[in-house]
């Protein structure tokens, strides 16, 4: 029921799209016509040119050659037409297509990040590539076939009742019998095709854990076992494939047994017709009988192929919805303008009484104020969930508070365009993410414009210039989606190298070393501390021998600051973070 | 290997559903005969009887045309599901048997996509051909053939056209396929920016990448939308070109008709009946071209799933008994090295030791220094590419793969259970372990409180990939899978990483105090996991930096000293 809701709207959008295209669209409709009518007059000059082939020493030879001469000019300008329809079409449906790819694209990089976290990954993909897709299909099919269709099925009508009412209207009265066929097949047929889907949904799950999870397989030597539990599914899949298959493939044959004994009717009552009319002055001749018998076979097809179409037209237009859902979701708020003169961040931060929270229900941060001076260090720690990256979140503007400001050097953070702002912290996040490319497309992402020295250098700070040396192609192999077959602490490492490169007045670094072992981890934090000399850093680490040497460590408990201060006072204090600090030498 | 070669299990519906679909095909072409011999016969002489008599023929004919339609559609359907399993029997049993480093060549992804997707297109591909690709020829020639019957002069126009429709409608096949393999890439790039911006959308904001990720999206989506209306454009061809064709040989035929008739030979119905066989062939050669695209993708999914078959070049041990221990070494590793598929650099270097029987062996390093790579070579997971790797004394290239690994309990780094119940996961180490034996298992494993805490006990319910329990008791269950083995050997590899420092302590006690006396392989990047070890390995970039007990190396081992201060210096200060 939701679907039928949304096809009207959607539709209007489509419309909306298409408007662009209307000159096109016009033409369309035109050439469908012009070329359904054109193929529907073959016939008649058929049925005339044998009408004129009586029989032995009886042809009327130059009435043939007219209506052949006709009959040629009539096919060429038929195929002429179909040809521009197919193009004009293919134009229209792939223009209106790139557009709402282009659109639903950059709504993604507009949406509010609150949106992106609560959608799966896998789902709004689905909805720029699969819907997309079969919005295409169907979008083709409809222009293509629906104009078609229909002036096909209005003109076979007129023809048909021009040649022979009586007959006409026998035909026009057994068709539906073919459609009727087909539709009950077509509902009996569906729990079939519930069931085996669902099956095949087991069989994908099986293969999806196993595949992933193959090497715990083999080394539990579970092969054998495994694939008994697969062919068992299988077999059950082979058994409700095959009742689904067979009974769906009735279609076809069924609806064209039915035809066929529309034509044997046809061609029962056009003979005894023929027959009666003998010598009469408007004659049902043989000819006639001809161009009728083909009107009979060639009316039934628009019917099947309208209401393939308008399937899957509801089904491409279910589609449409979901990506002008997507297109018409609200953005995050945008950037205040005039606020672009801010040209040099110094880094000084301050929370003034943020609240925030994901949802109403749960508050997270409350009454949060907290300010830092430019070049502060500053560690977050606490235990999980309980809202250190969540403050990152704030600072970066993924998310906006709900009450009290941020501020940076005085200005308000939400008046600051996120370019200007974004620009001028460097961040790395525990979960690494590399984009399929070069190694050097990954580390220039902040610098595009960095030379190789520059590129060297930071990678050599970062610790990752051996590996990437000892790859293949160096700084220019190619890794595929998500760092492909580097390890979590290579993938890390990258990271680090490419906010190195970048070297922003402020850092935020959210357990960025957590996949690297403590050895080269210390390493890469002298390396920060050249870095962050002069800058506002923000590092948050579950590891507490790593935030030791900050100016400054935030402990968090439940989105509230508990302590504040240096390590050595915090452990004199000997409160909440000292047994957070001596839980890890418990033994 | 070819995996059509599956059908020849289904001889028998291979050959006969294509054979009634024939007998149908057989059964339409009289149809126009029959028209012919109403209009000549019946009509002329105003023969009613006659005229009834043989459209009750054509009905007759229509029915039986029918019942060898649905035959033949029940063979096909038989065929291709058969066919599919056989083909998902093979393919599973076969990626289940490929090496680590073919799987990790291959990507999961892909085998799970090949798995599922290709072999449906695959399916339905055989499915259709059985029941049209010989239809659509057999159609075409016998509609030739029936016009050869009615009258060898006129008929001369079928043989004429044949060849010319046939040039074009492959000629665009031609052209067409590579272009649409050309829209599937490009459809695949614009799948993975949008993908990518999806799960890096934090890191693409913070790097204000928003636009220029726009502009290449916005480039490849053009060239998308480009190379499907060139596509479109060359496939668009197909119906005009042949409809006029069909409509000149038309013309063609109803000309030299009209001189037959004129002539004597031939009859006003006969005409019609070369017209409609006319008209048959263009209807099939529409079908045709449908059926066509879905060979096509069939063959190119069939070749796609051919190639993981193709895979799997792995030295398969040949050995079937398993060999004899020699000496009293539990594993010991002689100058070995293992340089991964299509990696410069050998990820490590002749590395030798030995473990004797019961010892428990650290081994640490940073990240990358090839300590998991190290124990995967115990099991064989990744054969030795130079020196040797042996077991009991015997290289573990000599041993039965499952001889082999049924000695050893590994506990891999990512702790991944499966669906099913806690029991069904720890039956996996030892399938005729008593509850008792798990019990043991569970409890050495510090996963008591896991089992215990769950309601149902061994029987609770674990969701696919174990995502209903946490971090730290995935791990634990692991373990005890391992356990309940009671293997030789013990592999644990960086498995305790997510277990506070108590629970980790109070692990390797249990398992100091085991009965049966394994051989222990800790892998940790803490020291304190590996300082009570007999032998802790200290590993620096694929080569040994130092082997010896924990003090040993505090005196003499500069790598490991530097990762014990790194965890504990601030304490010394």
């Amino acid at each position: 029921m939701k679907e039928k809701k949304n096809v009207m709207p959607a539709l209007k959008r489509t419309m909306r799209y298409i408007r662009k295209y209307y000159v096109l669209l016009v033409l369309s409709v035109i050439t469908a016509a012009v070329s359904a009518l054109l193929m529907l007059y073959i016939p008649i000059l058929v049925g005339d040119t044998i009408d004129c082939i009586v029989g032995t020493g009886d042809v009327g030879f130059e009435r043939i050659a007219a209506l052949l001469t006709r009959l040629a000019a009539v096919a060429a300008a038929a195929a002429a037409a179909q040809w521009v329809l197919s193009m004009i079409n293919n134009k229209m449906t792939y223009g209106v297509v790139h557009d709402v790819r282009n659109d639903a694209f950059a709504k993604i990089q507009m949406l509010p990040m609150s949106y992106l976290d609560s959608h799966p990954t896998g789902e709004t993909v689905s909805r720029v590539i699969a819907d997309v897709d079969q919005f295409a299909d169907g979008l083709l099919m409809g222009f293509t076939q629906f104009f078609t269709g229909i002036v096909t099925i209005i003109g076979t009508l007129v023809f048909m009742l021009r040649i022979n009412a009586k007959i006409a209207l026998l035909v026009i009265v057994l068709t539906p019998l073919s459609l009727f066929a087909a539709k009950f097949i077509s509902e009996h047929t569906y729990s079939m095709f519930k069931k085996q889907s669902e099956t095949r949904a087991e069989q994908t799950a099986l293969t999806d854990e196993m595949i992933s999870g193959i090497k715990v397989m083999q080394a539990y030597s579970r092969e054998k076992q495994t694939l008994e539990k697969f062919d068992e599914i299988n077999d059950r899949l082979e058994k409700c494939s095959l009742k689904a298959i067979f009974y769906s493939s009735l279609t076809n044959p069924v609806t064209r047994f039915v035809n066929n004994m529309v034509y044997a009717v046809v061609a029962l009552a056009g003979a005894f017709s023929v027959i009666s009319q003998a010598g009469a002055a408007a004659a049902f001749t043989v000819g006639r009988l001809a161009s009728l018998l083909s009107y009979a076979n060639q009316y039934t097809k628009p019917f099947n192929e309208i209401s393939g179409v308008v399937t899957e037209l509801q089904n491409a237009l279910a589609c449409a919805a979901r990506i002008f859902e997507l297109i018409d979701e609200e953005p995050q708020t945008p950037d205040k303008t005039g606020a672009d003169d801010i040209a040099e961040i110094k880094g000084n931060v301050g929370f003034n009484d943020v609240y925030f929270s994901y949802s109403p229900e749960k508050p997270l941060i409350r009454d949060f104020s907290l300010d830092v001076g430019a070049g502060r260090r500053i560690a977050i720690v606490g235990p999980t969930g309980c809202g250190k990256t969540t403050l990152i979140n704030l600072i970066m503007r993924f998310y906006d508070v709900n009450s009290g400001s941020i501020t940076v050097d005085g200005t308000d953070s939400r008046d600051i365009p996120r370019r200007v702002l974004r620009g001028n912290i460097g961040m790395v996040l525990q979960e690494t993410w590399l984009k399929s490319g070069t190694i050097r497309d990954n580390i220039v992402m902040g610098r595009p414009d960095a030379s190789d020295e520059e590129i060297i250098a930071a990678a050599k700070a970062a610790h990752s210039y051996g590996f990437i040396r000892r790859l293949p192609d160096g700084f220019d192999t190619v890794i595929g989606e998500d760092g492909g077959s580097l390890s979590q602490g290579q993938k890390q490492l990258l990271c680090i190298t490419r906010v190195m490169l970048c070297r922003p007045p402020m850092l935020i670094l959210d357990e960025a070393t957590s996949s690297i072992d403590t050895r080269t981890e210390i390493r890469i934090q002298e390396a920060f501390s050249r870095l962050m000399e002069g800058r506002t850093s923000f590092v948050v680490a579950h590891r507490l021998s790593t935030i030791r040497e900050a100016d400054d460590i935030i402990v968090m408990k439940d989105g509230n600051i508990v302590e504040t201060g240096r390590h050595d006072e915090l452990l004199a204090k000997n409160g909440f973070y000292a047994s957070l600090y001596n839980s890890q030498f418990a033994e | 290997m070819n995996i059509f070669g599956f059908l020849k299990y289904y001889k028998k519906e291979s050959i006969l559903g294509p054979l009634f679909k024939l007998l149908e095909a057989s059964f339409e072409l009289m149809v126009p005969l029959i028209v012919a011999r109403i209009i000549d016969i019946g009509i002329k002489n105003g023969d009613k009887p006659y005229i009834i008599k043989m459209c009750l023929l054509m009905l007759l004919f229509t029915f039986v045309g029918l019942c060898c339609s649905l035959t033949a559609q029940y063979f096909a359907a038989k065929a291709a599901v058969g066919f599919a399993k056989r083909v998902k029997h093979a393919l599973f049993e076969h990626i289940t048997s490929l090496s680590f480093s073919d799987t990790d060549e291959l990507g999961t992804s892909t085998l799970i996509t090949r798995m599922t997707s290709d072999v449906n297109q695959v399916q339905s591909g055989v499915n259709l051909t059985i029941r049209l690709l010989l239809r659509s020829p057999f159609v075409v020639g016998g509609a030739v053939f029936m016009a050869f019957t009615v009258d060898k002069t006129s008929a001369l126009v079928f043989p004429a056209v044949l060849p010319l429709l046939s040039a074009v409608v492959f000629g665009i096949m031609y052209l067409s396929i590579p272009l649409y393999r050309n829209v599937q890439q490009k459809l695949d790039k614009v799948l993975l920016r949008t993908r990518e911006n999806l799960t890096g959308v934090r890191v693409i904001r913070a790097f204000c990448r928003e636009d220029s990720e726009r502009t290449a999206f916005e480039t490849e989506n053009t060239a998308l939308a480009g190379i499907q209306k060139y596509a479109g454009r060359i496939s668009a061809l197909m119906n005009p070109v042949t409809y006029l064709m069909i409509n000149i040989a038309v013309i063609v035929l109803i000309y030299t008709g009209a001189h037959r008739t004129y002539d004597g030979y031939i009859t006003q119905g006969a005409v019609v009946a070369l017209y409609n066989y006319m008209s048959q062939i263009l209807v099939e050669l529409i079908k045709l071209a449908n059926l066509i695209v879905t060979v096509t993708k069939a063959v190119a999914c069939g070749k796609r799933i051919n190639s993981v078959f193709a895979v799997g070049t792995r030295e398969e041990s040949t050995a079937s008994e398993v060999p004899a221990p020699v000496g009293d070494n539990a594993v010991e590793f002689r100058h070995a090295g293992l340089t991964y598929k299509n990696a410069a650099d050998e990820a490590l270097t002749d590395i030798s030791f030995a473990a004797k029987k019961g010892e428990t062996i650290g081994i640490i390093g940073s990240t990358g220094s090839g300590k998991s790579t190290l124990v995967n070579m115990i099991p064989c997971f990744y054969p030795a590419t130079a020196g040797s790797v042996l077991v009991n004394g015997v290289d573990v290239k000599e041993y039965p793969k499952d001889a082999l690994r049924s000695r050893i309990g590994i506990v891999m780094q990512r702790a991944r259970l499966f669906s099913g119940t806690i029991r069904e996961n720890l039956l996996w180490g030892n399938e005729n372990a008593t509850d008792d034996e798990i019990m043991d298992a569970v409890r050495i494993a510090q996963a008591g409180d896991v089992v215990d805490g769950r309601k149902k006990g061994l029987d609770a319910e674990v969701e696919q990939d174990g995502r209903n329990f946490s971090g730290g008791q995935r791990q634990r269950l692991t373990i005890a899978r391992a356990l309940v083995r009671r293997p030789e050997i013990l592999i644990l590899d960086d498995s305790a990483s997510a277990l506070d420092f108590a629970t980790d302590a109070a692990l390797r006690k249990s398992l100091r105090e085991l009965d049966y006396d394994p051989t222990v392989f800790i892998v940790s990047q803490r020291t304190s996991s590996v300082r009570s070890a007999d032998r802790i390995i200290v590993l620096d970039d694929g080569k040994v930096a130092g082997t010896g007990t924990h003090f040993e190396l505090l005196e003499n081992c500069a790598v490991y000293r530097e990762i014990y201060d790194s965890q504990f210096r601030k304490e010394n200060a």
